[in-house]
């Protein structure tokens, strides 16, 4: 029988390779569900990166296993194997290709990047409804805060510039909800600066451009939402933002997913995103007892575990609104 | 004694009788050799990790169900904290670096010792009192601000302990710059006359890699540590925000030093898979000077990428793509090395001994770990998967299927020149075995936890990730156990293995001109290098051609 040229099953290797590939990348179910709209497009960039790293992985495996089983010493067999040394076209290849390909995926990624709005951070500065205090306004005002909101002062002063901003079809333009979220052992405080409301979980409207502009009180937390595929730190003294859309309606968790205590594991609340209507029922309804200081909904493990109790909170909501004085 | 005229195999009868070989109690000294130094490094480095280890079975433990039920949270972060700093800081550096480092380097540039033995020995000396400062902290609370030790957290937390931790650190970070004065001037002055560049193992290459970084980038590491005890203990506040301080910073201190410290770990990794799969493969290593240029060049690219880690910190938009793009650079000389290694696999005459199977595991389980790094470097993903379980599967598969097993393919292939004797190979498989079906069973699916939306360093967690986190526990199960055949070979074959003879691999470089174990100053008479490292199968080769010249005529 005539032997099968080499040619052929390497031409079969790869287009088995490549379909495998392509097949893992777009079915391997491993990313949560999409629900803002920079997480289409992380999850495509993931899948492409996925696609080539599987076709990678296959290659390389599928090499070591078969010059294992080909190449391996038999009983009896004395000597040493083929003194080949190097093969510079080879090698220069095999740097060529990888060289190539993270070229491709870093312009890719910058790409990616700007379309998120990774790129524009701070970009509605001065068109923002909710426009930050001038620097002045504030150590004016810093006699009468406390030692421990020296942090937000002083993040309130600066524009946030680090983040994720405006996209580019909202570049220049003021963001429609603007949300205040503030980091603090172990929860998170969203305060909606045009309203007054105060509350544990992030209500927004679908569709809409909402802008959170993140602050810490105490240490380093993060805030993630997995479904949003965004995450940004809440740094003290260092404002950040996160710009984006939802683009479908539900309940979503909120991740702290920086180290920030004990409890780190139990700072989690949700995102509730709602129809416009919705979410404008849930804002009357709330901005009319926004003067009186609104308890975000606690969970047992916050009362019982960690202490966070109602009252505690309604206290730290009292310092935000109404400082007492206090020595500076 | 020339490489050319040893023999393939030679297995005396007994140990040697050398007049001048270390006793036990030698091994408890401030001892000069460096085979003694190396030794002291390794096993107490190992005893590190199993207590490191220890830790990390708890940990899992914790994690097998989503509430915090087993440890308390603080004490979980406390163990988190020391697991990932022991591992790291008293493990995997010293054993690469300070345990096989000082074993081999002289020995395989035909040196009697070290270029500065007295250092040598200091620089060991200052582990364990940083290792006892580590697990004294627990009498303190332990430090409970993760291995990365974030100011504000750090500063508020645990405070004795995290100062405690601080000079830990600071002490293992002035162990490693004066063992990497070391090795550079002994590498540079100390070679036989007869050993040119091109034929100095790449073992050797990788020391001096590793050796030009840890230099540039742990004294950073040291200062911004310093500056944290300041803030911690004397009320000044470098990392303060509310008193004019700024914790980004210390960020990027902590990484410039922090991600070369990958490279400190995996480098020297690299330099034994350059040893171990040429002699078991019967091949010369390919590409010789790739795998050697490609070290030096991951050293300079690795001094760049350290933004990587602080994506989603505070760090603006164009930081985040310029380390995107460098980041992902490092790929290609890492990959060139993979290849390189791979190509000697073809065609050679693969003994699939312990040593040789641990190499290719590595080599499995860094190619996943690398392409999961890939998708890390880019700041899209990154974004969403940083500082989740997906980070943590990716650092174990370079470090624990990188590094790890890099280490135990070391030990099977070096214990015998170390000690005399051969380890036991069906408890070497079987330790294979076990290893590898642990660490994939224990960090596979961690890829799915992270992307799905688990954070690391969490006591308790969403209850839908129960059953995956069960699977992960599980498998730190069997890779506990993994360890109990390597002990037991360990052990008995120090004290009652084969007698292993001078070379029993055959291998061509020059610590296998030597007795095993070595005599103090390495050789009666210094060797002459007459052929290089890998020169396997070309002597073989040369002879076959003259036969057919012969016959020719």
């Amino acid at each position: 029988m005539e032997q099968i040229p080499a040619s052929i099953w390497t031409l079969t290797a790869g287009v088995v390779v490549t379909l495998i590939s392509f097949w893992v990348g777009h079915h391997h179910g491993l990313l949560p569900e999409q629900a803002s709209e920079q997480a289409p497009l992380v999850d495509n960039f993931f899948d492409i990166m996925l696609t080539i790293g599987t076709a990678l992985f296959l290659v390389v495996q599928g090499a070591i296993i078969l010059f294992v089983i080909r190449y391996r010493r038999r009983a009896g067999e004395e000597g040493d194997g083929l003194p080949v040394e190097g093969n510079l076209p080879l090698e220069a290849f095999w740097t060529a290709i990888p060289a190539l390909i993270v070229i491709f995926l870093g312009i890719y990624s910058v790409d990616i990047f700007q379309r998120m709005g990774g790129l524009n951070p701070g970009d509605h500065a001065m068109h923002s409804m909710h426009t930050p205090k001038p620097a002045v306004a504030v150590v004016a005002e810093a006699p009468s805060k406390t030692t421990s909101d020296a942090t937000a002062l002083l993040a309130a002063a600066q524009t946030p510039e680090i983040g994720i901003g405006a996209s580019p079809d909202v570049q220049g333009k003021a963001p429609d909800v603007v949300v205040d979220v503030a980091g603090m052992q172990y929860a998170w405080i969203f305060t909606y600066p045009d309203s007054g409301i105060v509350s544990g979980e992030l209500h927004i409207p679908v569709g809409k451009d909402v802008q959170l502009n993140i602050s810490a009180r105490d240490v380093i937390h993060s805030f993630w939402v997995p479904q949003f595929r965004l995450k940004q730190d809440a740094i003290p003294g260092v404002p950040t933002e996160l710009r984006f859309k939802a683009t479908k309606v539900g309940t979503y968790p909120v991740v702290c997913a920086e180290l920030c205590g004990g409890y780190h594991g139990a700072m989690r609340t949700q995102v509730i995103v709602h129809t416009p209507d919705d979410f404008e029922t849930w804002r009357s309804q709330n901005q009319a007892i926004a003067t009186a200081p609104v308890v975000p909904s606690l969970s047992d493990r916050h009362v019982e575990e960690m202490g966070v109790t109602p009252q505690l909170v309604a206290q730290v909501q009292a310092m935000t609104h109404h400082p007492s004085p206090a020595k500076f | 004694m020339a490489q050319a005229q040893l023999p393939l195999v030679d297995t005396p009868l007994s140990l040697p009788e050398h007049p001048k070989v270390w006793k036990w109690y030698d091994y408890f000294t401030f001892n000069v050799d460096h085979k003694v130094i190396g030794i002291q490094y390794l096993v107490t480095a190992f005893i590190f990790y199993l207590i490191g280890g220890l830790m990390a079975v708890a940990m899992r433990t914790e994690l097998a169900t989503a509430n915090s039920d087993f440890l308390d949270p603080n004490l979980y972060n406390a163990f988190l904290t020391n697991h990932g700093t022991i591992m790291i800081f008293l493990w995997v550096v010293p054993a690469a670096i300070g345990g096989f480092g000082n074993y081999l380097v002289p020995l395989m540039i035909g040196a009697r010792d070290m270029a500065f033995p007295r250092l040598n020995a200091l620089a060991f000396w200052l582990n364990p009192p940083a290792g006892a400062l580590l697990l004294a902290s627990f009498l303190f609370g332990g430090a409970q601000a993760g291995w990365t030790s974030y100011p504000p957290l750090s500063t508020i937390t645990a405070t004795t302990a995290q100062s405690m931790w601080i000079l830990a650190i600071v002490l293992v970070g002035t162990s490693s710059i004066m063992g990497s004065v070391n090795f550079i001037v002994t590498i540079w002055k100390m070679k036989v006359p007869s050993m040119r560049w091109n034929q100095l193992p790449l073992f050797c290459w990788a020391m001096l890699a590793t050796s030009l970084l840890a230099l540039v980038s742990t004294p950073v590491l040291a200062a911004g540590l310093i500056l944290l005890l300041f803030d911690i203990n004397f009320g000044t506040s470098f990392y303060k925000p509310d008193a004019g301080g700024n914790v980004v910073i210390y960020q990027h201190l902590f990484w410039f030093y922090s991600h070369p410290a990958v490279y400190l770990m995996i480098l020297p990794i690299f330099g034994i898979m350059s040893e171990v799969i040429p002699v078991h493969a019967r091949k010369p290593i390919f590409g010789y000077q790739a795998i050697a240029y490609s070290s030096l060049a991951i050293c300079c690219v690795g001094l760049f990428v350290w933004v990587h880690h602080m994506f989603t910190s505070g760090t603006p938009p164009w930081m985040r793509m310029f380390f995107t793009i460098s980041t992902l650079i490092v790929a290609v000389p890492t990959g060139v090395k993979i290849f390189s290694w791979v190509a000697t696999l073809w065609g050679g005459k693969i003994r699939l001994n312990s040593a040789m199977l641990f190499a290719i595991g590595l080599l499995s389980m860094f190619v996943l770990g690398g392409l999961s790094g890939v998708t890390l470097g880019t700041a899209p993903v990154d974004i969403h998967v940083h500082d989740t379980y997906y980070v943590v599967a990716h650092f174990h598969y370079v470090l624990f299927g990188g590094s790890v097993f890099g280490l135990y393919a070391g030990i099977y292939h070096w214990f015998p020149k170390m000690t005399g004797r051969l380890l036991d190979e069906r408890l070497g498989i079987l330790h294979f075995v076990l290893t590898f079906i642990g660490t994939n069973l224990t960090f596979l699916p961690m890829h799915e936890l992270g992307l799905k939306g688990m954070p690391r360093r969490v006591a308790m967690y969403d209850p839908q990730f129960e059953p995956i986190n069960l699977i992960c526990t599980i498998g730190a199960f069997v890779l506990a156990f993994s360890i109990i055949p390597f002990l037991i070979n360990i052990i008995w074959s120090w004290n009652k293995g084969k007698i292993a003879g001078d070379n029993p691999w055959g291998g061509l470089s020059l610590e296998w001109t030597t007795s095993s174990p070595p005599l103090i100053e390495n050789w009666e008479v210094l060797p002459v290098v007459t052929k290089g490292p890998y020169d396997y199968g070309i002597e073989q080769r040369k002879e076959s051609t003259d036969e057919d010249e012969d016959e020719e005529e």
